[in-house]
């Protein structure tokens, strides 16, 4: 598989504070990372450099083959922590808002059957991630889950090339969170989705990742605490059973695979 | 138990609420009867039966000199000044509040005008406003206009920038541009907001448009209590005065029941 993201001797640095310093990764399409670390080191910072809310130091970040648009814009999803729906829509509006904004440049919203399409295909998807019964909630009426739930309904409706997760289920039960689990990667294996997810939770990290990343500091000088960034010290391939079994999905002709990304194309 | 943990019942509650206005009538009449006793022509504290005839011949009697009915002119010349001064004002408000708390390019160089404008006494320049705009009534909006946007903008660019940076960049990854982002997630988010601002500058504006009433007109609610104070007129100032804070007090529930109505999803949100 060739190289989807590109990151060249990156560093990140905010005055004399070194973030990060000289990262060198290529991830292949399809992969799911997670990154792991301390607090404070670095791993939401690489984050927001691949969503394009920062702009590396030094270096350079390849999307594609091509340089990283320096803004966040529709080929990368993102779900955050906190705050990532829209309080003032209900559920469905919530995910129509995504078909609705880039196709009505003046107004940001569609009328008449173009409306009707955008909710049903909401819908649709809203139906698959378990929020089929909750379409014209507002999010402060759902659980912590189901919010992130409609989370990442709303960032899939874009069908972006890549899903950043900031710690996206820090704020959950135990076992929400595994519900959670199995419908990321439920999702995960139906879209060629590339995922990067920031996690605290170390078993987390091994159990969804095909690939992990630890970030840490490698020199530390005690009286300039700030004088030295983090690196990527382990890079770990996981999971190899899903590997594989990526490997050979994208290995099928395209009429095959085609259907199973049905579901996201308004079915 | 402790003062802190006690808690009123319903039944007990209501009897609090009206116990200080109960209190503050009776105070009132007690001293009214006292002074009318004392000497029957006595105009600072008139009786019920002396301000209700006020009302009656200012409200439900033809005027000699007009043919129309005064309170009701007067109140509606008013409620029209007012509406006018918040109508423009919320706008002009809104626009200033969302530029300069959503773009960095234009909060430099609105952000320190607002808070030095907000700082400009409004009655200070009223003279001004009656030499450029004349003694009409663009001069009275102007008043209410000029005192309460720099208010608005002020908290209604705080408002915007209390907005969580995470929803803005989620709009942007669903593909919006600044217009909608703006139109889509700023303005919605913002409009409840709105509408608990005007409440809070419900007072000034009502303030701004007695001074410019008093000062130059011929007719309004406040043209009519500063004309009258001339014959000591207490019992037509104080229904008057009566009036205009059931006004302002059901302008402001109008408001409060208008957020609840078109904003259901903002009780839950502020959380």
């Amino acid at each position: 598989m060739s190289a989807f993201i590109e990151v060249k001797n990156v560093w990140q640095t905010y005055g004399d504070q070194v973030v990060l310093e000289n990262l060198n990764i290529s991830v292949a399409e399809g992969e799911f990372c997670t990154l792991v670390g301390t607090s404070g080191c670095g791993k939401s910072t690489f984050l927001r450099l691949l969503l394009g809310q920062e702009v590396p130091s030094k270096g350079q970040i390849l999307l594609g083959g091509k340089q990283l648009v320096g803004e966040p814009d529709s080929s990368r999803g993102v779900v955050f922590q906190r705050y990532s729906v829209f309080p003032h829509l209900s559920v469905l509006n919530n995910v129509a808002l995504g078909l609705e904004l880039p196709r009505a440049p003046l107004f940001g919203r569609l009328f008449g059957q173009a409306k009707r399409d955008a909710r049903e295909q909401a819908a649709e998807l809203l139906k698959k991630v378990g929020l089929g019964h909750a379409l014209d909630k507002y999010p402060t009426q759902l659980s912590g889950g189901m919010q992130q739930r409609l989370a990442i309904a709303q960032a899939l409706i874009m069908q972006p090339r890549v899903l950043l997760l900031d710690e996206p289920f820090g704020a959950l039960d135990p076992g929400i969170r595994k519900d959670m689990h199995e419908l990321l990667l439920e999702l995960w294996r139906e879209t060629k989705l590339t995922v990067f997810m920031v996690t605290h939770d170390l078993s987390e990290g091994f159990t969804l990742g095909t690939r992990l990343m630890v970030f840490d500091k490698v020199r530390h000088d005690p009286h300039a605490p700030n004088a030295y960034g983090a690196r990527i010290t382990y890079d770990i391939p996981l999971n190899p059973d899903r590997r594989a079994t990526r490997a050979a999905v994208e290995a099928l002709p395209a009429h095959v695979t085609g259907s199973l990304h049905a579901v996201y194309q308004g079915a | 138990m402790r003062l802190i943990n006690r808690h009123p019942d319903g039944a007990g509650r209501l009897l609090l609420i009206l116990l200080p206005f109960a209190l503050l009538l009776f105070a009132y009449f007690t001293g009214s009867a006292a002074r009318l006793a004392d000497n029957p022509n006595d105009k600072l504290l008139p009786s019920a039966v002396q301000m209700s005839d006020a009302v009656k011949r200012m409200a439900f009697t033809e005027d000699k000199r007009s043919g129309g009915y005064l309170l009701w002119q007067d109140t509606a010349s008013s409620l029209q000044r007012l509406g006018m001064g918040l109508g423009i004002a919320a706008i002009v408000g809104l626009c200033l509040g969302i530029a300069a708390g959503t773009l960095p390019l234009f909060n430099a160089p609105l952000s320190p005008l607002l808070t030095v404008l907000s700082m400009v006494p409004p009655l200070a320049i009223l003279p001004i406003l009656f030499i450029v705009f004349g003694l009409g009534e663009l001069s009275k909006v102007m008043l209410i206009v000029i005192g309460i946007t720099p208010v608005l903008a002020r908290d209604l660019e705080q408002r915007a920038r209390e907005i969580p940076p995470e929803l803005l960049i989620k709009a942007q990854t669903l593909g919006a541009s600044t217009w909608t982002l703006i139109l889509r997630v700023i303005l919605p988010q913002l409009l409840p907001r709105l509408l608990i601002a005007l409440r809070l500058v419900l007072g000034s504006a009502w303030l701004f448009l007695i001074a410019a009433e008093a000062i130059a007109s011929t007719d309004g609610l406040g043209y009519r209590v500063f004309l009258v104070r001339r014959y000591m007129a207490m019992d037509v100032i104080l229904p008057y005065v009566a009036w205009i804070t059931l006004l302002a007090w059901l302008m402001d529930l109008g408001l409060k029941r208008l957020t609840q109505l078109a904003f259901p999803w903002y009780e839950g949100a502020k959380a």
